[in-house]
This record gives structure tokens, C-alpha cells and sequence, in this order.
């Protein structure tokens, strides 16, 4: 391969590890800081990527009409599907709240996985919605008249590292602040918090529909990258599992560490494909398979053996105090 | 309509068999167990590796027995596959989930290893038997059995819920009137309780998981003689198990039982208005009711 090729592929992995850190910042802000156990990743993944396309694409004319059905198309710019991303998929945790947040943490957990499978069901099986199985295709990219198409990955990787850090700032800022404190100390211990006079079921409410938004966005940019969505892709494994365990790898409780979990672990899943090339004929068209099954291995090492993962939390919050 | 009823109890009997497993380590181990429907699809397995190579490879014989679509390879496959799934089951605790205990990680935790667990369970049947939908016989469907009010039911459907009826009283029996029932029961109310009163609770958690997971292995293997095998079957069956057993109240065994028999119904039913396919979505929202309407289950329990 030359370097050319190298670098574009490198590119490409750093796009979609940065959209995956996305997602992992969101999740941290939700089990990392506030210990909300959402396993339904997949679901606003799914909500947020298809909120955008319906948002940014134009309805389909003419004898596109007869084959592409959907919703809406508002042919709005790119910065709109990403707002309204984020406010569908904060809507949507509202709504699952409401019935969960006062309930035993396992509860959220088997009602995100519900609402993940129920979304996706909703997606394959309404045609009128956004296409059905099938999906939307030939989403718009922002500034995509500027570049010959050739190195529009390029700009994509900035637009992509700009919002990942803006999402991380405002993170590390809300985490500092007096509210970042109460949602660990709910996560530490719920009685004592709401001993201290804090509406326990409020808070957990803003993390929840604070990290939901965040995954929206994720979702969002994964659907201009790729262009093309369909809700196959937004499978358990993909959509959730292994945004968990990038978040186990690099440590729960440390946005800095959510990040590099989402990079390394991405730089193993891409990387193992190349040793696939490695295995006998019959066991290739399985190779996936065994990658995952590596990845979840992976889980359990984590849990058992380094449950704060690579960066562990950091205990001093303020550098005023020592 | 009483046709749909009548599958409705069919599928509510192999949800009961994993609800039943479920509520058990729910009650007893504190910890929402998401492998719980992959345990059932192993043992699915186990028995299609038994039935179509071992036994096959053995010599034994594949002729059905009467009118049902299965021979004694399966009447062998059962017992064996039930061990398999149960000695899994513990061997899964011992290099997973107690070393966790040990380290008093959080149930949250554990139930996150559990959803790892499920994961690779998933994994490993599909790079063994790959992701295609299996059959353990070929051919085509036994004819239906005509019953009263236009109820056609197929000989193996009543096979099914003969089983069912079987294992559940045997459990029932073992749970009464055994001194490890006795303690199990007297766990799954109170830990702390129970290990005052000199019951040996390592033991407990072992038997917890050999009768959750061997229940397990034959709600499994019914539904692969009822539709299929597929490697996501157990996955599927997660919504409709956790809804069962939250509706019957969390640890409660024959509340299980009757939440699992009220998901079958009402999944069943749905078809005749809804998308075959929107089945666990209905299974999800029953559960969303529950939660919100009484979290405790409709026989008591913890919440």
C-alpha cells in the first residue's frame, strides 16, 4: 500500500473512532459520573442518525418518489440535523425516565435495551417512516462543494475532533461545577445525597437526558459519514456493546479516558481485521464473529482485573484544593 | 382468536422455563442476569450437536415417535443437554461473577458482565453453527391436530406443554419439600437471614444456577422444536423474560410462571392486530406498564 493509501486509512479510522468517543463521553456522563446503567446505546444511535437524515435530505421527487418513502425531509444544513438530533434523542430519554429513574438501577438497564430493540423494530418495519429496511441513502455532508470528494475525509476529521472536544469541554465544565458533584455523589451513595437535600430523580433526569443528547449527536455524524443508514447497523453489538467496553478500557469516570478507550479499542477492531487475512479459507467468513468474541473476553478481563480501566477516575475535581 | 390463545400458552410455557431460571438468580444473586435467554439458546444447541452428529454418529435411531416430529435421539438429547447448560451455568459463576462478589463490585457490575457474557455465548454459537436459521428435522410440518372451536394445534405443541407441566411441578416438588429447596427458598427471601441460620450459601448459588440454567436448556430446545434454532433466539426471548418475571415480582417463582403464561398470551395475540415481528415490542411495553403502574409485580416482591 503506499502512503497515500495508508494515511486516507488512517483518516477513516480516526473518523469513526472520533465519532465513537462521541458516544463514549455521552455514556460516561451517564455511568461514569452519575452510575446510570443505559444499555440501550443503540436505540439513540439509531434515533439520533436517522433524526438527521430526515432533517438535512429533501423529500424525494419524481420516480425517486415511488421508491424512497419518508416522513419528512426538511433539506436543512447540517448544523440543524445535528441540533435536532440531539433534541429528539433528549426527548426520548425523558421519556424512558420517567417510568425507570425512581426504580432499582437494573430497571433502566432491561427498559434501554427495550426501547434500543423497539426502536429498531419501528425503523425495519414502517416504510412510510424512513424507507423501511432499506434504509436512506445519499445523505448531504457539510461543505462538501468546498473539496473534491477524493479528500473530503479530511475536513470530515476536523468537523468530527471540533465537536468530540466541544463535547468533552462542556463535559469536564459541568462535571467541575457544583451539579457535576451531586451526580457523583448520587452515584456514590443515593441516601446520603438526597440527605443533603438533593432531588435525586431531578438530577439523574439531566444526566440521562444530558447524555442521550450527546449520543444523538454521535448518531448524526455517524450518518453523514456514512451516508447511507439503515436500521441493520444499529445492532446491539455494534450500536451498544462495544461503546461499553471502550468505555470499560479507558475508564469509567474520566472523560479523558473515554476517549482513548474509544481509540484504542476502535485501533484493536480494525486492526484484527488485517490478522483475519491470516486464517484458514473456511473460518474466514467467521472471522467477525471471532473478533467479538475477543472483544468481549476483553469486557470480562476489564471488569475482573482493572475495573478502572487504563485512566482511572480522578479524585481531585478543583486545583484550588489539594 | 382461541387459536392464537391456545399458541399464546405454548410460547407463555418456554418463556416460563427461562423466567422461572431468571427470577431464581434475580432473587437469590441480586443481579439482573442478561445471558439468561443465551443459556437457552446453548442448550438449543447442545441438543442439535447431540441429536444431528453425536447420536447420529452413534447409531442411534432418528424415527419419530408417533405422531410427534422427534425420535429418541431428542428423548437422550434433553437430559444431557440440561447438564451441559447447568454445569455451564456454574462454571460461568465460578470464573466470572464470584470473583466479581468477592470484590463487592456493584450488582450493576455484575449484570454488565452478564450482558458481556451474553455476547460471547452469541459469539461462539455463531462461529461453530454460523447464523443461518436450523432445524433439527428437516421436512415438512406434522399434520395439525383438529381440536373443538376450530383449534388446530400440532402434536408437538402438546408435547411441549406436557414437558413444561412436567418440569415446573418437579421444581415445584424440589422447592417444597427438600431441605436445599427449603433453603433456596428461605435464600431467595433473605440473604442475611439465611446465612445466620447456618444455611451454606456458596452451595446455595451453585444449585441456583444449575436449576436456572438446566431450565434453561429445555425452554431452549422446545422453542427449537416449536420454530427454530437461530443464534439470536435467546436474545430475543430477553423482553418478554424480564417482563414475566417483573410481572410476577422479582424472585417469586410462580409469579414467573403466570407472567410468563400472560407475555405468551399477549404476544400471541397482538399478531392479530400488529406486524408478527413487533412481538417484543409488545413485551417491552407490558413491562413499561408494570413499572409504572405496580414496579413490585402483581404478587408482591422487591421492587
Amino acid at each position: 500500500m503506499e502512503i497515500g493509501g495508508i494515511v486516507a486509512y488512517l483518516v477513516s479510522l480516526a473518523i469513526l473512532a472520533g465519532i465513537y468517543a462521541v458516544f463514549t463521553l455521552g455514556l460516561n456522563i451517564q455511568w461514569g459520573y452519575t452510575g446510570l446503567f443505559n444499555i440501550g446505546i443503540a436505540g439513540f444511535f439509531c434515533i439520533g442518525a436517522y433524526a438527521s437524515a430526515l432533517i438535512t435530505t429533501p423529500m424525494p421527487t419524481g420516480i425517486y418518489a415511488q421508491y424512497v418513502h419518508q416522513i419528512f425531509g426538511w433539506n436543512l444544513p447540517f448544523v440543524f440535523g445535528i441540533l435536532g438530533a440531539a433534541l429528539v434523542c433528549g426527548f426520548i430519554a425523558f421519556l424512558i425516565g420517567i417510568p425507570t429513574l425512581r426504580l432499582r438501577e437494573d430497571y433502566l438497564a432491561i427498559a434501554t435495551i427495550g426501547i434500543a430493540e423497539t426502536i429498531r423494530l419501528v425503523f425495519n418495519n414502517e416504510q412510510w417512516l424512513a424507507n423501511g429496511p432499506r434504509g436512506l441513502m445519499g445523505l448531504p455532508q457539510p461543505l462538501q462543494e468546498w473539496i473534491d470528494p477524493k479528500h473530503y475525509n479530511y475536513i470530515y476529521l476536523v468537523i468530527v475532533l471540533l465537536i468530540m472536544v466541544i463535547v468533552y469541554l462542556l463535559i469536564e465544565r459541568g462535571i467541575r461545577s457544583p451539579w457535576g458533584r451531586v451526580l457523583r455523589a448520587i452515584r456514590e451513595d443515593e441516601v446520603s445525597a438526597t440527605m443533603s437535600g438533593k432531588d435525586i430523580f431531578h438530577f439523574k433526569m439531566q444526566s440521562l437526558i444530558f447524555g442521550s443528547m450527546v449520543m444523538g449527536i454521535g448518531g448524526a455524524l455517524y450518518a453523514h459519514y456514512t451516508k447511507a443508514i439503515s436500521p441493520d447497523v444499529f445492532t446491539p453489538l455494534y450500536g451498544t456493546f462495544i461503546i461499553w467496553v471502550m468505555l470499560m478500557v479507558g475508564g469509567s469516570g474520566n472523560n479523558k479516558g473515554a476517549i482513548l478507550g474509544a481509540f484504542v479499542v476502535w485501533g484493536i477492531w480494525t486492526g484484527t481485521n488485517f490478522m483475519t487475512d491470516l486464517l484458514p479459507y473456511t473460518l474466514k467468513a467467521r472471522a467477525p464473529y471471532i473478533r467479538f468474541l475477543l472483544i468481549g473476553i476483553l469486557l470480562e478481563v476489564i471488569l475482573i482485573y482493572r475495573p478502572q480501566g487504563l485512566l482511572g477516575e480522578e479524585k481531585k475535581i478543583s486545583k484550588m484544593i489539594d | 382468536m382461541a387459536e392464537l390463545f391456545v399458541y399464546g400458552i405454548v410460547l407463555g410455557s418456554i418463556i416460563a422455563l427461562g423466567s422461572i431460571g431468571l427470577t431464581l438468580v434475580f432473587g437469590i444473586l441480586r443481579f439482573a442476569n442478561f445471558a439468561h435467554g443465551d443459556l437457552m439458546t446453548a442448550g438449543a444447541y447442545v441438543a442439535l450437536f447431540l441429536v444431528t452428529d453425536l447420536f447420529r454418529w452413534l447409531g442411534i435411531s432418528n424415527e419419530n415417535l408417533g405422531p410427534l416430529s422427534l425420535g429418541w435421539r431428542m428423548v437422550f438429547a434433553f437430559p444431557i443437554s440440561m447438564i451441559t447448560i447447568a454445569v455451564l451455568a456454574i462454571l460461568l459463576d465460578y470464573i466470572l461473577y464470584q470473583p466479581l462478589r468477592r470484590k463487592r463490585s456493584s450488582t450493576v457490575v455484575l449484570a454488565m458482565a452478564s450482558l458481556g457474557t451474553s455476547f460471547i455465548i452469541q459469539m461462539i454459537v455463531l462461529i461453530l453453527w454460523g447464523g443461518d436459521s436450523l432445524f433439527y428435522k428437516p421436512g415438512i410440518l406434522r399434520p395439525a391436530l383438529e381440536l373443538s372451536f376450530g383449534i388446530k394445534i400440532r402434536p408437538d405443541q402438546i408435547f411441549i406443554i406436557l414437558v413444561v407441566l412436567f418440569s415446573i411441578t418437579a421444581l415445584h416438588f424440589f422447592l417444597k419439600y427438600t431441605k436445599m429447596g427449603k433453603a433456596m427458598r428461605a435464600t431467595a427471601d433473605n440473604p442475611e437471614l439465611a446465612r445466620i441460620t447456618g444455611i451454606d450459601t456458596g452451595r446455595i448459588i451453585q444449585w441456583t444456577w444449575g436449576i436456572g440454567g438446566a431450565m434453561a436448556a429445555i425452554g431452549g430446545i422446545l422453542y427449537g422444536i416449536d420454530v427454530q434454532l437461530h443464534p439470536g433466539m435467546g436474545w430475543g426471548f430477553l423482553l418478554p423474560l424480564f417482563a414475566a418475571t417483573i410481572l410476577g415480582g422479582i424472585g417469586n417463582m410462580y409469579g414467573a410462571l403466570i407472567g410468563a403464561l400472560v407475555m405468551g398470551v399477549v404476544q400471541q395475540l397482538s399478531t392479530a392486530y400488529l406486524l408478527p415481528t413487533y412481538k417484543s415490542a409488545i413485551a417491552f411495553i407490558i413491562m413499561i406498564l408494570i413499572l409504572l403502574i405496580r414496579p413490585q409485580g402483581i404478587f408482591g416482591g422487591r421492587t
